[in-house]
């Protein structure tokens, strides 16, 4: 209650807050004094009721964009794309294919936007930028034992410098879902804060809480402010290696979480669903969440990402078919 | 002196309101005679102030008695049950002054009535099963309706049948927790006055039951246009009163129990069914959501 | 990417339903124009473009409306249940087929969106059907003793908030259960119930089984009031609903009456915010408000309702109001020009008796009925907007301190239909529904519908269930 009434409190005071605001850390630093402290903080959120959760995503995928709007949204959703591979088969070879393909994604209309990003493994970092150079395509890497984050952190953190310093702008780290789901909070802080550390002021930090694997909503909404509150500049819903990965309605959850922590500390954090998203209507349905959740300052690229490979293609072939207004084909996308 | 018959104590008969036994507030009385014309007793006339006293009673005892277990409300209907079994012959004489029927006659009435509380005791806590229930409703809720007592109702008893067709309609109302203000047969009304005494002695909480005796019309009119009263049951009340009393219930839309046809009345020996029962509840629906698990969308 | 997104227009084509210029009264079968040759239009309330001309019923109609379903009555109910049932199932599967027409017919002559009618009013009204034909011949099972009987000739009366959805609420048990119909649509909203009649044509539903009489008020008090009719059924205002009560005292009519509310939303400290959010916006602009179980009042725990009320105040910031027909509209047209000045009166009178008043920026159409979603806070038990009915879509926020006293402020009306509560305590939900004097209670969510889940009130909400088993009782002579 005492801990409730006082993310409410805060709450009230920081909706009208200037954005020019202390840090995270600052403004709550005392949540992050010890494991107790943390743990009444997160379970001090208000709950999700998942019945109405995924009915207010679902309500918001029946939003009809056309024409101009639906031009509008894939494009954006083009410069949004993380295009991404993660194989163990990766070669040289695929991830320089790749790079070419986010720099100029349909290679017979130089007025498609480029990606956002590549998302690659840490060995991959350097053949990835040498591919995207001279763009403004950013080279992400995984990092911190990714998938399944189960090494020492000695690993995990030299995992990260080592894909910094090959010239990684971002790094998607994995949580420790084992310590979150044992309520080990503090210790998944901690190791998010050191990652943070290693990324420097070079990267931005995306923190993969692999939300399939947390199972619930209240977890997803408590991840998201744990992750927030450690310094994550994006926070990421899965690795696209579960069952389960981005969905509208745990996308729609993080993008609540980060409009109540903007409004409470003035810091503002990227969303990144990852994982499931095919199709361009699937894409679309997740800006239109954008849009309504958080709004404008949230679309662009800087703060809203697909983590996502064969979804190119398909807004690829949509937009040659706003273009000529006949439907397009694979074969007239690039296969890499 | 010893062949004189002893003097026997006169009865005066009162009201039995919020549990206690006043006198009309009007200080008023009337014959009662039976059916041969022979004075019984004098009745308190009861006023429209009597009227809403009982009102202001019942409402009173309403949540608690609502409130309480069926299993409890059972076993106080019960209890009423065995407190008449006990005074079995002083009713079986009331209802032979009453209604002018032979003793065997007069007894197979005050048998019926104790049994009808023993049958209603036991609806108690049956009757939300028969009625409510869960609801397989179209998508991811939990949803169920349970029958919950309409309130406080005016209970215009039977003109002819004084005591079973009083038990008959009295017992129905309140074993589902509403509670009543119940107008006595206008021209038999000691059984019911009575039996006033008999629900004071059995658990039943003051107001629960509140018995008034004088003119159903007098009484009746005020009780339907009442914004405190919930619902009215109108046999009782002739096919012209009726109509007014439907007419004024209306103001507050009480739910009502019409009077049967004068060419169909009601047989208060038979098979009472749970109609008397289902006329004073309410069908509250509740949804609650139920969904997945978690967000992993498997409801297994 | 420096424009923002804006959504294009997305209307949905009006091609798909044929308006006739014109409407006849239906009875036993036939398109028949009134005994008077009375007429009146019916207007698109989103542009005030007139729709078409209907027949209006008087008297002499409403005569031989019932005479036709009293001709009908002894073969209908005779029929073998399970005949009775694949003519409602035939109803069923043709409003499913002609769910998209209906859909855009009822969005232009109601004025809600396209995404209600399509989403909701539709795929219920088929549900209702589906749900009722299954009972037409089990009725010996529904727990109203063997071989129950129908009534005889049903006088239905249904309002102009969901037209098509209140007749399926009417129609279906109705049938079912071996009546007759004689219904009357409200007359700003009387074209889906003539097209119904078309789809009864289409699935062979007997002649005089179902006659539809749009018209006015002193129509639906002649249907009432007809000695013939056995069964009375009205949903709308309480003030009419009192009057069918003390026109039918006297006689042998069985009456349900399904009226107006008051409907509390209760939230508490500890709700899911952003979905108590939702509930609340669902709960009160759903229909624009226009809705006898609408949540009207918010009572929120003081400790919560700044808090709230900034998220409230930024989700409604999101509202989309405009073209009904466009199929990202949130918010459409009030049904007509005497319920826009209802609602206008009273939250002017609202804003009078101090109650401060807040709207979204909002645009609203310069031609048709428009008022914007509007929220009153400082409202207290005593303020008008805290106690009558006001049927559009302005919510009035009132604060509590302990579940006793939201308890308390939730029962504090004459209505007793609806009811919210919004909480994490499972255990707080079932106290708190136990103590609510109302019919019918959303824990967690609000204003859902199934056939199969009774609805009606308590107090002066009406009298009645309609839904589920329990609705067939008005119907049967039990």
């Amino acid at each position: 209650m005492g801990v409730y009434s006082r993310y409410a409190r805060r709450y009230a005071r920081l909706v009208t807050m200037p954005t020019t605001a202390p840090t995270a850390a600052r403004a709550l630093a005392d949540v992050t004094a010890s494991d107790s402290t943390l743990r009444r903080f997160l379970h001090g959120l208000p709950g999700v009721d998942a019945v109405g959760l995924e009915a207010r995503a679902a309500s918001l995928g029946t939003r009809s964009i056309k024409t101009t709007a639906k031009a509008y949204a894939i494009d954006l959703a083009i410069s949004m794309v993380d295009l991404t591979t993660l194989e163990g088969a990766d070669t040289p070879g695929k991830v320089r294919a790749l790079g070419a393909k986010a720099v100029h994604p349909d290679p017979t209309d130089r007025s498609t936007p480029a990606t956002a990003a590549v998302c690659v493994y840490p060995d991959m970092v350097a053949v990835a930028k040498e591919a995207v150079a001279g763009s403004d395509v950013k080279v992400a890497s995984v990092a911190t034992a990714f998938p399944a984050g189960r090494a020492p952190i000695a690993v995990k953190l030299a995992d990260v410098r080592e894909a910094v310093a090959a010239g990684a702008d971002e790094i998607d780290m994995v949580i420790d879902r084992g310590a979150f789901l044992a309520g080990k909070y503090l210790k998944v802080y901690d190791e998010i804060t050191a990652v943070k550390e290693a990324c420097g002021t070079s990267a931005r930090l995306k923190v993969i809480f692999e939300t399939g694997e947390l199972s619930t909503y209240d977890n997803i909404r408590r991840a998201s402010w744990l992750g927030m509150l450690a310094g994550a500049d994006f926070i990421k819903t899965s690795t696209g290696k579960v069952a389960v990965n981005a969905t509208p309605a745990n996308t729609l959850l993080m993008l609540e979480a980060v409009r109540d922590f903007r409004a409470q500390t003035g810091v503002q954090v990227g969303v990144k669903p990852a994982g499931g998203i095919r199709t361009s209507k699937d894409a679309i349905k997740f800006l239109v969440l954008v849009n309504e959740t958080v709004g404008e300052d949230w679309l662009d690229n800087h703060w809203f990402r697909f983590g996502a490979s064969s979804l190119l293609n398909d807004l690829l072939m949509q937009r040659q078919k706003l273009a000529t207004g006949r439907y397009s084909g694979p074969d007239y996308v690039t296969v890499d | 002196m010893s062949d004189m018959t002893r003097l026997t104590v006169f009865k005066t008969y009162k009201l039995y309101v919020g549990g206690k036994f006043p006198r009309s507030e009007s200080g008023r009385v009337y014959e009662v005679i039976d059916s041969k014309g022979n004075w019984l007793a004098n009745a308190p006339l009861s006023s429209r102030k009597d009227a809403r006293d009982a009102v202001v009673a019942a409402r009173k005892a309403f949540g608690g008695w609502a409130g309480n277990t069926a299993y409890l409300r059972g076993q106080i209907l019960y209890r009423v049950a065995e407190m008449l079994e006990g005074r079995r012959e002083q009713f079986v004489r009331e209802v032979a002054d009453a209604e002018g029927l032979s003793k065997s006659k007069a007894s197979a009435q005050v048998d019926a009535a104790i049994d009808r509380w023993v049958w209603y005791a036991g609806w108690t806590d049956k009757i939300s099963q028969v009625v409510g229930g869960g609801n397989p409703v179209a998508g991811p809720f939990f949803n169920l309706s349970t029958p919950e007592p309409t309130g406080v109702v005016a209970v215009l008893a039977p003109q002819e049948s004084s005591f079973l067709g009083l038990v008959s309609v009295i017992a129905p109302v309140i074993a589902t927790g509403n509670t009543a203000v119940v107008i006595a047969s206008e021209k038999s009304p000691l059984p019911a006055l009575s039996l006033g005494e008999v629900l004071a002695t059995s658990d039943l909480p003051g107001g629960v039951v509140n018995i008034l005796s004088g003119r159903t019309a007098e009484i009746a009119t005020p009780l339907a246009a009442h914004q405190d009263v919930n619902a009215i049951d109108l046999t009782g009340a002739d096919e012209v009163l009726a109509k007014e009393l439907e007419i004024a219930a209306a103001d507050n839309l009480k739910r009502l129990l019409r009077p049967q046809p004068v060419d169909n009345p009601v047989n208060w020996a038979a098979d009472p069914g749970t109609h008397r029962l289902t006329a004073f509840l309410e069908t509250k629906t509740v949804w609650h959501p139920t969904g997945s698990l978690g967000a992993s969308g498997s409801s297994y | 990417m420096a424009s923002a997104f804006e959504y294009a227009p997305a209307p949905e084509s009006r091609a798909v339903v044929d308006i006739a210029p014109s409407y006849g009264l239906f009875i036993d079968g036939e398109f028949a124009e009134a005994a008077d040759g009375k007429v009146f239009k019916t207007v698109s309330p989103s542009t005030e473009e007139v729709l078409s001309e209907v027949a209006q019923a008087g008297e002499a109609d409403v005569d031989r409306a019932v005479k036709a379903a009293r001709k009908a009555f002894d073969k209908w109910s005779a029929l073998p249940g399970a005949e009775r049932a694949k003519y409602l199932f035939r109803i069923a599967r043709i409003i499913q087929e002609r769910s998209r027409e209906l859909a855009v017919l009822e969005t232009l002559d109601n004025g809600k969106p396209i995404k209600e009618t399509r989403d909701v009013d539709l795929p219920l009204v088929a549900a209702h059907f589906f749900y009722y034909a299954g009972w037409a011949d089990k009725l010996d099972h529904a727990g109203y003793g063997p071989n129950p009987r129908p009534l005889g000739v049903a006088g239905q009366v249904i309002p102009w908030n969901f037209p098509l959805l209140m007749l399926a609420w009417k129609i279906a048990p109705a049938l079912a259960t071996g009546n007759t119909v004689v219904l009357k649509p409200a007359e700003t909203t009387p074209l889906s119930a003539l097209f119904f009649a078309d789809i009864c044509r289409q699935a062979g539903l007997p002649k005089g089984v179902v006659n539809i009489l749009p018209g006015y008020g002193d129509t639906g008090a002649a249907v009432v009031a007809h000695p013939d009719v056995n069964k009375v059924a009205f949903t709308g205002s309480t003030a009419v609903g009192k009057e069918i009560a003390r026109t039918i005292a006297g006689t042998r009519k069985k009456l349900t009456l399904e009226l107006g509310g008051k409907g509390a939303n209760i939230v508490f400290d500890d709700a899911p915010i952003d979905q108590a959010v939702e509930g609340i916006v669902n709960g009160i602009f759903f229909n624009q408000g226009q809705v006898c179980c609408a949540g009207s009042r918010l009572l929120v725990q003081e400790s919560i309702q700044d808090e709230l009320l900034d998220s409230l105040k930024r989700r409604l910031s999101t509202l989309r109001l405009g073209d009904p027909l466009d199929k990202n509209t949130d918010i459409g047209a009030i049904n007509s020009a005497e319920q826009l000045a209802r609602i206008t009166a009273l939250a002017d009178q609202g804003e009078a008796e101090g109650a401060e008043r807040w709207s979204p920026p909002c645009e609203l159409p310069s031609s048709g009925y428009w008022f914007a979603p509007t929220l009153f806070t400082g409202v207290t038990q005593a303020h008008t907007i805290a106690r009558d009915e006001i049927f559009g879509p302005v919510l009035s926020v009132l604060t509590f301190r302990t579940p006793e006293e939201a308890v308390a402020k939730a029962n504090n009306t004459p209505y007793g239909l609806s009811a919210g509560i919004w909480t994490e305590k499972g255990s707080r939900i079932l106290a708190v529904a136990n103590k609510l004097r109302a019919g019918v209670v959303w824990s967690n969510t609000f204003n859902k519908f199934d056939p199969t889940s009774p609805f009606g009130g308590y107090k002066e909400s009406g009298f009645g269930r309609e839904g589920g088993r329990h609705g067939l009782e008005a119907y049967l002579d039990v």
